[in-house]
């Protein structure tokens, strides 16, 4: 195959390669060095050199290790080119040797994302950034993407996160699972990171098809409970995450609508994730006081009690967030907080509390914010404001079925509306 | 930083889409321009006229040459534009991505290079 058409199956297999292993060898190579920004920068360009050689010479049978090796070796001319200022010609040919040798194995590569984890979560790293830079070395997350994860603005965010990796560099902060005395204080960082992963994924990819990304970030969910068995809050995080994906069946309709939650049909719903998810809570809280994802947890499950009893517990679910927004007072768990208490004591009074977090700037751009606005409008008979709400929310979305859904909760307004 | 946003899309498709689903489209253009304006993005927007009543004008040797129609023939044209005030490409990045116009056509995003004030 040469031309067009291998270039772009080239292509593919590189990007299939960099979605499913880049965290992978970004970790692996970073773990050897200490240097993060050195193990990208390898990376890369053993993702170009794939781009230029894989078409001519075919795609090797362990891509992952013919990678890895040309960085390591692109690694190691850094080294060398800073040493003596020259690169030697005699590694050519070693270079072949090597990659020839790499292609015939299929040698598993050591797993070291935990370790590339812990170390971003140091305390020698400032704590606004331990989270992003976990996402950004391990995910590829982009400053914009964090921003979005972190509501904070993103013009900044990428000096930080260089200046960030720098330091992980100079203080030699090691790479390695953190002593269980260190837990506490790190473990924190990491979770968030999973979690804002799973969301991110959760949010992107739009319909019912399984997302990369929050296959990604079950998958670090599942190596975080098992490499930490005594901690609950990793047990809460992937049990959040369990009842989450446990309804991606039922996010679309048969014709491809979005369905919000409250009318999705509870028998799409993944019962094996939801019985996994219920097991792990249970473990989690019998061990010890519940932290933010516990709670988050419970929340979902007090959601799907829909599914026995034909509706949410509306009541646990106020009382959870009560409990969440004391541990994160932050606006979106406000925001929630007063959806859910619409549901016991009206729209009127959610409503209410809603409008007074629109003082938050970051609530200009937040889109369930305008769409929540908008259906609590809707509900207490306030048609243009609705129209208002729901209008914003529609052009924030970047979700052509979630806009459809929109237009048609639109269209779907008084007359007066339109006023 | 200002960013330009340039919205390509096959005309002829455009010009056949029934009145009443283009009122809809129009509406949700309208709702992502109020969306940029509430979180202070927005500076200006136009919809364009159709390229077959464009025409393409240069100055050669001191001769005024002038075409009919766009500058370059392409599968989908030049047809709107928005100009937005982002901290960085990955932001006007996220903003092309829910402009609406990204699902019949596409999108082009440059960065408007700041001239010193004269």
């Amino acid at each position: 195959m040469t031309g067009p058409a291998a270039r772009t199956a080239a292509h593919q297999v590189a990007e299939q390669v960099a979605r499913d292993s880049y965290g992978r060898l970004v970790a692996f190579l970073a773990a050897r060095t200490g240097d993060i920004a050195g193990a990208e920068d390898a990376l890369a360009e053993a993702f170009a050199a794939a781009l230029t050689q894989w078409p001519a010479q075919g795609v090797p049978g362990n891509p992952d290790g013919w990678l890895l090796t040309v960085a390591r070796r692109r690694q190691g001319d850094a080294r060398r080119r800073r040493q003596t200022r020259r690169a030697g010609e005699a590694h050519l040919s070693l270079i072949a040797q090597e990659l020839e040798a790499t292609a015939a194995t299929s040698e598993a590569i050591p797993d070291r994302r935990l370790a590339l984890m812990f170390a971003c979560a140091h305390p020698e790293i400032e704590a606004g950034l331990r989270a992003p830079l976990i996402l950004q070395t391990l995910l590829g997350f982009t400053a914009a993407d964090i921003a979005a994860a972190f509501l904070a603005p993103p013009a900044t965010m990428g000096q930080r996160l260089v200046r960030a990796k720098a330091r992980i560099k100079a203080q030699h902060i090691p790479f390695r699972l953190p002593e269980p005395e260190e837990l506490p204080d790190r473990i924190a960082a990491v979770l968030e990171a999973v979690y804002a992963s799973y969301t991110k994924g959760w949010a992107e990819s739009g319909d019912t098809e399984p997302s990369p990304l929050a296959g990604e970030a079950l998958w670090l969910g599942r190596l975080l409970v098992a490499q930490l068995p005594d901690e609950p809050e990793a047990k809460g995080v992937l049990a959040l995450m369990l009842y989450s994906e446990s309804r991606r069946p039922a996010r679309r309709d048969p014709a491809g609508r979005y369905v919000p939650l409250d009318a999705q049909d509870t028998r799409q719903w993944d019962q094996g994730q939801i019985a996994m998810a219920g097991a792990l809570l249970r473990q989690a809280s019998a061990s010890g006081p519940s932290g933010r994802y516990q709670i988050e947890a419970a929340i979902q499950s007090a959601h799907i009690s829909r599914l026995l009893l034909g509706e949410a517990n509306w009541p646990d679910i106020v009382a959870l967030y009560d409990h969440l927004f004391r541990h994160v007072p932050s606006p979106v768990v406000a925001l929630n907080r007063a959806v859910a208490r619409a549901h016991l004591e009206g729209p009127a009074t959610a409503l209410t509390e809603i409008e007074a977090l629109a003082v938050d700037p970051r609530m200009a751009d937040y889109q369930p914010y305008w769409a929540a606005r908008g259906h609590l409008c809707a509900a207490t008979g306030r048609q243009t404001e609705a129209a208002v709400a729901l209008g914003l929310a529609l052009g924030l979305t970047a979700d052509p079925a979630v806009r459809a859904y929109l237009q048609r909760r639109l269209d779907g307004l008084g007359p007066d509306a339109a006023s | 930083m200002r960013y330009l946003l340039m919205l390509y899309a096959d005309e002829k498709a455009g010009s056949a889409i029934p009145a009443d689903q283009m009122k809809g489209f129009m509406g949700q253009m309208f709702a992502y321009r109020e969306a940029l304006k509430k979180a202070d993005a927005f500076i200006d927007t136009a919809p364009l006229m159709l390229t077959t009543d464009a025409c393409t004008l240069r100055v050669e040797d001191g001769e005024t040459r002038v075409q009919d129609g766009p500058y370059a023939e392409t599968r989908e044209q030049f047809g709107g534009y928005y100009i937005i005030e982002a901290p960085d490409m990955d932001a006007a990045r996220k903003w092309a991505a829910r402009c609406p116009a990204a699902t019949w056509g596409a999108i082009e995003i440059r960065q408007v290079r700041e001239m010193p004030a004269a």
